[in-house]
């Protein structure tokens, strides 16, 4: 069983491990700076279904079997599946984990969800109450456009600061026994709201969730920048990464040196025109199954940090002329000794 | 404690000023003027011909050539090109005549998988309905100031 460590931070004595990955996105995903990494890339973002909401339920299903089928277990081994999405009443995953017929912990943390699954998924295991679990989430481009912006088809124009849904959705299994990497530390982050109303800023408005984790984390366990290979934030973007890296050497922690965010290393900002990045709850989820677990099974990376950012806010209480809330959740993802 | 919030609030406001991009006015200005004026001037070619050479007059000419401009709007938007125009020309091809119909018609494509009734039906002004609430509240307005001072 963990302990509790400082403040926020929770660490495990028996770490879980990562025994399975599995990771789907859409074509321009796949066409972007990571596609040797995806496991499966698609030719449009429908994949034959009727509507973006359950073209995105096919993916999410496809990444948790896939990441069931890599771990080299039974479906039925598994007892917990935690996942989210960005739909109103997480309707992606809520079709696509039906069929599965286990528990299941539906989680809203907008694009932090990959951090919050994997946190609760790794708590799960540790603490003994299953032997296998399932974190997943997904995003889909079209579907948040709808919900959150406009129809697809209207023309209008996007600011340089907006940020890029991702159509994608990555799934892990944490396990008791197995080969793969370990989640040794997990802080949870909380909600950090500097009043920004910009939703078309997202990453400026994410920063200080961001950076109050990443601060966090540092006190909790007494550690610095330096004693990791890897620490990446979710899609900040470019405007979030730069405020973050400003607002977390306020409080005396350096992270210029190995410090990215997902959504800067997914797509080709020139080519690609993303503006200031990606973003979505697929963002941190393919990165991490797809970029970040395959360099370090290759020994690229031996201990990462890896902090999703989420924005907590609904077209509502933006027009009601509420700030936007963020959060951001941290585990510490490490290369078993053995 | 307030008071420091409020403090954090403004600081954090212009680190988010200083580091955020900024997109040339100057650019966009441009490409709006430009592609609005394309598409006036195409508005005025059809009334021309129509006026001209149908021999059609005036106020026939004109309704025709909105119905022309909206069937357009309404054409590249089902194309799959309107959005890529308004990526670069902004208020060029949203104000226009062809960008109502825009704003109509995504909406319908979009909301067609919920019905006929509560998708389309119920959505379709979804971005349209502020332009026609208040479009037709100033023509009231304006219609009494011109009825009051006589020109009505």
């Amino acid at each position: 069983m963990g302990s509790q460590v400082g403040e926020q931070t929770i660490a495990f004595d028996n770490p879980p491990t990562i025994i399975g990955h599995g990771n789907i996105v859409g074509p321009k995903e796949g066409d972007g700076l990571l596609k040797e990494y995806f496991d499966k890339i698609l030719e449009d973002t429908l994949w034959g279904e009727e509507s973006w909401e359950k073209a995105e339920s096919k993916i999410l299903n496809a990444a948790i079997n896939s990441a069931i089928d890599n771990a080299n277990i039974a479906k039925n081994d598994i007892r917990y599946i935690f996942a989210g999405d960005l739909l109103n009443q997480l309707t992606a995953s809520t079709f696509a984990i039906r069929d599965f017929k286990k528990p299941f912990f539906g989680l809203y943390g907008a694009c932090s969800t990959m951090g919050e699954s994997l946190i609760l998924a790794s708590m799960a295991v540790e603490g003994g109450f299953a032997n296998y679990c399932v974190a997943a989430t997904s995003s889909h481009f079209c579907g948040a456009e709808k919900q959150f912006r406009y129809p697809l088809e209207f023309g209008n124009q996007r600011p340089l600061t907006a940020t890029y849904t991702v159509t994608g959705s990555g799934a892990v299994v944490v396990g008791n026994t197995g080969i793969g990497p370990k989640v040794t530390h997990v802080t949870p982050g909380k909600i950090v709201d500097l009043g920004v109303k910009d939703a078309m800023n997202m990453g400026a408005a994410m920063a200080p969730a961001a950076a109050d984790t990443i601060i966090a984390h540092f006190k909790d366990t007494g550690r610095s920048a330096a004693d990791y290979d890897l620490i990446a934030t979710g899609d900040l973007g470019m405007i979030g990464k730069k405020l973050t890296i400003e607002l977390v050497g306020k409080a005396g922690y350096d992270l210029s040196d190995n410090y990215t965010d997902c959504g800067i290393e997914i797509f080709d900002n020139e080519k690609q025109d993303t503006h200031a990045g990606g973003s979505g709850c697929g963002c941190s989820a393919v990165t991490l199954t797809g970029y970040i677990l395959k360099e370090m099974a290759k020994g690229t990376f031996n201990r990462i940090l890896f902090i999703p950012t989420g924005a907590l806010l609904s077209p509502s209480s933006s027009f009601q002329g509420e700030s936007i809330p963020g959060i951001a959740h941290a585990v510490v993802i490490e290369n078993s000794q053995e | 404690m307030m008071g420091n919030i409020n403090e954090q609030q403004k600081e954090f406001q212009k680190l988010i000023d200083k580091t955020s991009p900024k997109a040339s006015l100057l650019k966009n200005c441009i490409w709006a003027f430009v592609v609005g004026g394309i598409i006036c001037c195409i508005g005025q070619g059809i009334t021309d011909l129509l006026m001209y050479v149908a021999e059609l007059p005036k106020d026939a000419a004109s309704t025709f050539t909105s119905i022309i401009l909206v069937f357009l709007g309404a054409l590249l938007t089902g194309l799959d090109i309107y959005d890529s125009i308004g990526r670069r020309a902004g208020a060029g091809s949203i104000v226009p005549i062809t960008g109502f119909a825009n704003s109509i018609v995504s909406p319908a494509i979009e909301y067609k998988n919920e019905g006929y009734v509560f998708g389309v039906g119920a959505k379709i002004f979804t971005i349209a309905g502020p332009v026609i609430l208040y479009g037709m509240l100033s023509s009231v307005i304006v219609g009494l100031v011109y009825y009051m001072i006589g020109l009505g």
